[in-house]
């Protein structure tokens, strides 16, 4: 007999990974792993060669001819409309008829007996390029004249103009934020089965099942109905697997269709990484006006993103960095816009945090200029302007700041981590030392949590209770590592008052939840774990009023306790009333769904409140440099993150961590690098530098605040954690740049760009000699 | 006598016996495609990424011992004799988890679980050789690993506790190891091997002449040591590479000597076999050392092909050619020394002519006086290629420099001498005047390019930076750090 107290696997505790095991013994499968079936065909990519041409002709019988190839797919193939706009913009085709407009970019796919077969004819392709002149960033593309590839956004508050002609100091500046590969271990794959009729059933790992099994129909020509798309799990999605597997699963589709055969595709890393969108770079112009005390009187703001050929999330992403200019402050008057350009790159995407960081990103180091200016600690300078009492609580966008909790978390931060005094000791330090040199940083974060398509925050799930007993679980979120299939399960568990090991937890499919969202902007617990609370609930009642009915008690009186519920004074283990209610009829399965309440968006007034609350968290970082060469270490790190009431505080932790050093890596090591062709460089790990365990900082404490609670009515009053965290990475970069400044007795703001590599690090110090 | 027309090793403790192997097909393929052993990943095909790792057991000097190394790169063929572990190999038969296999699961060690497996067979491959390491160790052990969800922090942590779970003593390949050093030995090949395809040959010759007879037969065949160079020809580039001549497993060629005067050391030794022999015989490159790729790479990579390859960015080339090493080429009937600056003639091209290959390598040891300092410069700290690399050694004599030996890889063509900073210190006091004219100097010596790892700017600064950083680092009167501390 399980302990009679409590269950296992119960909400707010720690509970690993449902996965674990399987993932320690190689026995978790992925898409790549599934048994193919006898006949399986292997598609692979064939891509231009130039940034941006005229399509004269393309030549493609030395790859019909190639040993193996079983056909070549072109526009030509496609039975249904050429186009994966993931927003309906129609700007996005599978395959070009008249134009390349990146490097890279797919033009056909090769069908062949083996992937080696595939991949080897898809270099022999002849095609006759008219070369056009191309431009790589958003500077480029605004001196090129390229249109903004999706409406920009305009948030304005207040009188900039007036705000700043009150304000004794003003700084305009102008700061490169670099963008970042996602480097999920598993790349992108699809593998399509043919069915009977227009049916097609695509294995895959994406984040959007909905949206990829809308796209495969769209090209196929067919009803959403004959389209089911199946995730078991990722290897790391990251928003690179929101709207980007889309291709993979259409291709594989089509061919799956037209050969009768099943078909996978997998590129490999290098085409993964130059074919796929990434994080957005930005170009970002800020004007801040402030006053003696370091209090932020006016903003201006221009946030110019290279966004490639198409435009993708482009625009949400970029109004997402608007939301997020003010990071945790407040701008009394501020005129944020945006410019989502045009560029001949591959088309840029979702990215945890979603256009977010680059946002805050700006707001931390128009604190950092003010600090500077002013010859003040940015700790204080931070503190004067956060988000407050009426009056000072209104956002750019006019949402209310109601549930700030920043003054506690960063009062304990800077206790824990000592912050004051480390940064006495290391200026002390840096006055001895000659060579090297440290900094620290201390910044919070503040994100808004809702998908801003309003829209998207819905979810569903599907609940059967067999009767024996054992519970099946399914939801319309996808699991790629955070563990949301092992919370979602644990809030089953904690409804129904049953062990978690009772649950099976199945891979998401649209055939059992239709119409899901993508699982991303952090919402994959608040959307679906409320979602299956609702199908739980309504089995629950179900149960509940048969045993009341039958045992002659009122429906008050029947109580799920663990294992076994509460019949008036009898307990009945949970196996048994199950069995009992099946043998009367009782509907033992709901579906169940959610909608995030209170939420709007005005996109054109600028106005509303988009997010239904925020998520907090503030980070400390140490860092030491080589002044001779830019390299750097970091020292230690103390995090101090709010997820409201944590359902699974273990998982959480395993996600701040991760968040924080991807977060690090996309400010330091991590640099996209195009030569002058529009060839990106870095397209691989031998060339992209994600960090590595030994670039962990050498003291690092992370804690959750535990006494943090969700003012709002989320599931279980637990918050959002995926990309708040990735934000927690900007003190490292702060930090960084303090001890640059320390070589010119910080009287100036070094100029760094991110990534802050070694090279940018040594050569801010080198435009600072000079100027202490 | 007659050739061996195929290849056989263990796996998983099973007999394998393939009779027509191709020279490029991986062991990740086999594993994956053939075997159907999916817990081994592809996530790179670079060996950069650690998601296929492996352990693999060989003898050396008779005694059977067992390496992580990245399967993607390594070809199915350099098997021969082998024994390969994966990850499906390490739960018990009645499916308990190995001591690292519990650790990962009760430390969190895992999210997406895709980098996972090879996280495992790393950290199994510590385990049997260091069951109680300290965290620089494990995160040294994993620098070829790439985990982009947890942050490294619990995997680290499971790293650390694993020898609560279970010792190596219990260990299958401990318990094991008798029965399987006798199975390997009985399957050590007895003749040359000649397997695959005509247009995919690979060649496994049974010792050091027969390997000079083998290049005069076939002057235009691609010799492949550790493949952690070759691998990527064929798994980035396509390239056809046949034939194959595979000389990893040449006794000859692994020979390590240190004796008074210099370290030889074989062309097939990996940078692993000669970590003891070079911490011994050249301090200063310890922790150089452990900064070249990633351990699954230095395990099967060879300081042979590091220099046989050419690169102007391999690791080695600068700093043994500031200590002033020879290279050693053997063909049939006949060897040549030569010093090993003059082995690289221009890019991509190298002193060897047909049929040659290249045997040893002889660093002399230190003189009296002799300073040397070994420096690289990476975007990444670790498992990353240098932007700048350099080797200095410095003889001093009554306060004189008397011979200044300055080697950079990154900074041209080829691994080069800088040889206006090295006149501008000899015959000079030694004090921060001369090294300040050779860090002006070396300015002069080099045009460097600019790309995705460094631009010529930096490289040029930083090549500068680097003699001033000598110049600290060795003078008496320095106060304070002038290097970042590596833990």
């Amino acid at each position: 007999m399980k302990d009679h107290q409590t269950i296992s696997g119960a909400v707010h505790h720690d509970r690993q990974h449902d996965s674990a095991i399987k993932h320690v013994t190689g026995r978790a499968e992925y898409t790549d792993d599934i048994a193919e079936p006898y006949g399986t065909l292997h598609a692979y990519l064939g891509v231009s060669t130039v940034a941006h041409a005229n399509i004269k002709g393309i030549d493609l019988s030395a790859v019909r001819a190639a040993p193996g190839v079983v056909d070549v797919l072109t526009a030509d193939d496609i039975p249904g409309v050429n186009d994966i706009s993931p927003t309906g913009k129609h700007d996005e085709p599978v395959f070009p008829t008249e134009k390349v407009e990146f490097h890279g970019q797919p033009m056909f796919a090769v069908i062949a007996e083996t992937r080696d077969a595939a991949r080897r004819a898809a270099e022999l392709a002849q095609v006759d390029y008219e070369v056009l002149p191309h431009a790589l960033d958003p500077v480029q593309a605004q001196e090129a004249g390229y249109p903004m590839i999706t409406d920009p956004l305009k948030l304005e508050r207040g009188d900039v103009e007036a705000g700043r002609k009150d304000a004794p100091h003003r700084i305009q500046a102008q700061m490169t934020v670099g963008g970042q590969d996602h480097m999920y271990l598993e790349g992108h794959i699809a593998f399509a089965i043919p069915g009977e009729d227009e049916d097609v059933t695509v294995h895959c790992s994406t984040q959007h099942p909905s949206e990829a099994q809308h796209m495969v129909a769209h090209v196929l020509g067919v009803a959403n109905n004959a389209v089911t798309v199946n995730v078991r799990r990722m290897g790391g999605g990251f928003g690179g697997k929101e709207s980007q597997m889309n291709l993979f699963c259409a291709v594989a589709a089509i061919a799956a269709k037209k050969h009768n055969r099943p078909v996978k595709i997998r590129p490999d890393r290098d085409q993964d990484m130059t074919a796929t969108g990434k994080r957005h770079d930005f170009v970002i112009d800020y004007d801040v006006a402030f006053d003696d005390a370091g209090r932020i009187q006016a903003v201006e703001g221009g946030f110019a993103a290279r966004c490639g050929y198409s435009s993708d999330l482009s625009g949400p992403v970029t109004d997402r960095a608007l939301f997020h200019a003010d990071n945790a402050y407040f701008y009394p008057n501020v005129l944020l816009k945006s410019r989502p350009m045009k560029t001949n790159t591959v088309s840029n995407t979702a990215f945890r945090g979603f256009g977010g960081p680059q946002g805050v990103v700006a707001a931390e180091r128009m604190i950092e200029e003010i600090a500077y200016a002013l010859g003040k600690d940015p700790l204080d300078v931070r503190k004067a302007n956060f988000y407050g009492e009426e009056g000072r609580d209104l956002t750019p966008y006019h949402q209310k700041v109601e549930d700030n909790i920043l003054d506690r978390l960063i009062t304990e931060l800077e206790e824990n981590a000592e912050y004051r005094k480390r940064r006495e000791e290391i200026i002390a330090f840096n006055k001895d030392s000659k060579i090297i040199k440290k900094g620290i940083a201390l910044t919070p974060v503040k994100f808004g949590i809702s998908f801003t398509a309003t829209w998207y925050n819905q979810a569903g799930s599907l609940i059967h209770v067999y009767n024996d007993g054992s519970i099946h679980l399914n939801h319309g979120g996808t699991e790629m590592g955070q563990g949301l299939n092992t919370k979602v399960a644990q809030v089953v568990a904690d409804a129904f008052q049953v062990d978690f090991e009772r649950i099976k937890i199945t891979k998401t499919t649209t055939e059992k939840v239709p119409n899901t969202s993508a699982t991303a902007a952090s919402s994959g617990s608040d959307l679906n774990g409320m979602a299956a609370l609702d199908a739980a609930e309504q089995i629950i009642a179900r149960l509940t009023k048969f045993a009341a009915e039958k045992h002659g008690v009122a429906e008050a009186d029947v109580e799920f306790l663990p294992n076994r519920v509460r019949v008036g004074s009898e307990e009945i283990p949970f196996d048994t009333l199950v069995k009992e209610a099946y043998m009367a009829r009782v509907h033992l399965s709901a579906a169940g769904f959610y909608k995030t309440p209170e939420i709007h968006w005005d996109r054109a007034a600028g106005k509303g409140q988009p997010f239904f609350y925020y998520a907090y968290g503030a980070s400390c970082s140490e860092v030491s440099v080589d002044t001779l060469t830019g390299e750097y270490r970091v020292e230690r790190t103390d995090i101090l993150h709010d997820v409201g009431r944590s359902l699974n505080p273990v998982l959480d932790k395993g996600q701040v961590e991760g968040a924080f050093i991807q977060g690090m890596g996309w400010l330091t090591t991590e640099e996209l690098w195009w030569d002058g062709e529009g060839r990106l460089r870095t397209h691989a790990p031998s060339t992209y530098k994600i960090p590595l365990a030994s670039d962990r900082p050498r003291v690092f404490n992370t804690q959750l605040a535990e006494w943090s609670v969700n003012k709002k009515r989320t599931i279980k009053r637990s918050k959002a954690v995926g990309e708040p965290p990735f934000m927690l990475g900007i003190s490292v970069f702060e930090a960084l740049s303090m001890a640059v400044a320390s070589t010119a007795d910080y009287k100036v703001c070094p100029r760094l760009d991110a990534p802050a590599t070694p090279e940018r690090v040594l050569m801010a110090i080198e435009t600072l000699k000079g100027q202490g | 006598m007659a050739h061996q027309t195929g290849i056989r090793f263990l796996l998983n403790g099973k007999d394998i016996v393939l009779d027509d192997v191709k020279a490029t097909t991986t062991l990740l393929d086999f594993l994956r495609l053939e075997q159907r052993l999916t817990g081994t990943k592809e996530g790179c095909a670079e060996g950069d990424c650690g998601a296929c790792t492996v352990l693999v057991g060989r003898l050396q000097n008779g005694a059977l011992r067992y390496e992580a190394v990245n399967a993607c790169i390594r070809f199915l063929a350099s098997l021969n004799g082998c024994h390969v572990v994966t990850v499906e190999h390490l739960s018990g038969p009645n499916g308990r988890l190995h001591p690292v296999q519990q650790a990962m699961v009760e430390y969190h060690g895992s999210q997406c679980g895709f980098c996972t497996p090879g996280f495992v067979m790393s950290l199994y491959a510590l385990w049997m050789e260091n069951p109680q390491p300290t965290e620089v160790e494990v995160e040294t052990a994993v620098q070829g690993n790439l985990c982009r969800c947890t942050g490294y922090e619990p995997i680290v942590k499971a790293a650390l506790a694993v020898n609560q779970y279970g010792t190596p003593a219990n260990d299958y390949l401990t318990t094991e190891r008798d029965a399987l050093t006798a199975r390997l030995k009985a399957i050590q090949p007895k003749a040359r091997v000649v397997t695959g395809p005509e247009d995919d040959r690979a060649i496994l010759p049974l010792d050091a002449a027969d390997l000079a007879e083998v290049l005069a037969e076939n002057p235009k065949a691609t010799i492949v040591a550790g493949s952690t160079d070759v691998g990527l020809w064929v798994t980035k580039f396509m390239k056809p590479i046949s034939p194959v001549v595979f000389v990893a497993h040449l006794e000859e060629l692994k020979a390590v000597e240190l004796t008074d005067d210099a370290l030889t050391i074989g062309a097939g030794v990996t940078y692993t076999e000669s970590e003891a022999a070079i911490r011994d015989a050249f301090p200063h490159l310890s922790a150089y050392w452990d900064r070249i790729a990633g351990w699954q790479v230095r395990n099967m990579g060879t300081i042979g092909g590091n220099i046989a390859n050419g690169s102007p960015i391999g690791d080695t080339p600068p700093v043994l050619i500031s200590l002033g090493a020879e290279v050693m080429l053997q063909k049939q009937g006949g060897a040549r020394t030569l010093p090993l600056e003059d082995f690289f003639i221009d890019y991509g091209k190298q002193d060897r002519e047909p049929g040659d290959f290249v045997a040893s390598i002889r660093i002399p040891r230190p003189v009296a006086g002799q300073i040397d300092a070994a420096y690289k410069i990476s975007k990444r700290r670790d498992e990353d290629i240098s932007s700048v690399a350099a080797g200095v050694s410095v003889t001093v004599k009554d306060g004189v420099i008397t011979s200044a030996r300055i080697a950079f890889g990154g900074m041209a063509a080829t691994p080069k001498r800088a040889a206006g900073a090295e006149a501008a210190l000899v015959g000079q006091p030694w004090g921060e005047a001369a090294f300040d004219a050779a860090a002006e100097a070396v300015k002069q010596d080099f045009t460097p390019l600019s790309d995705w790892r460094a631009s010529a700017e930096y490289r040029a600064l930083t090549a500068s930076n680097l003699l001033r950083r000598f110049y600290l680092e060795h003078d008496a009167g320095t106060a304070g750090a002038v290097r970042l501390a590596v833990a």
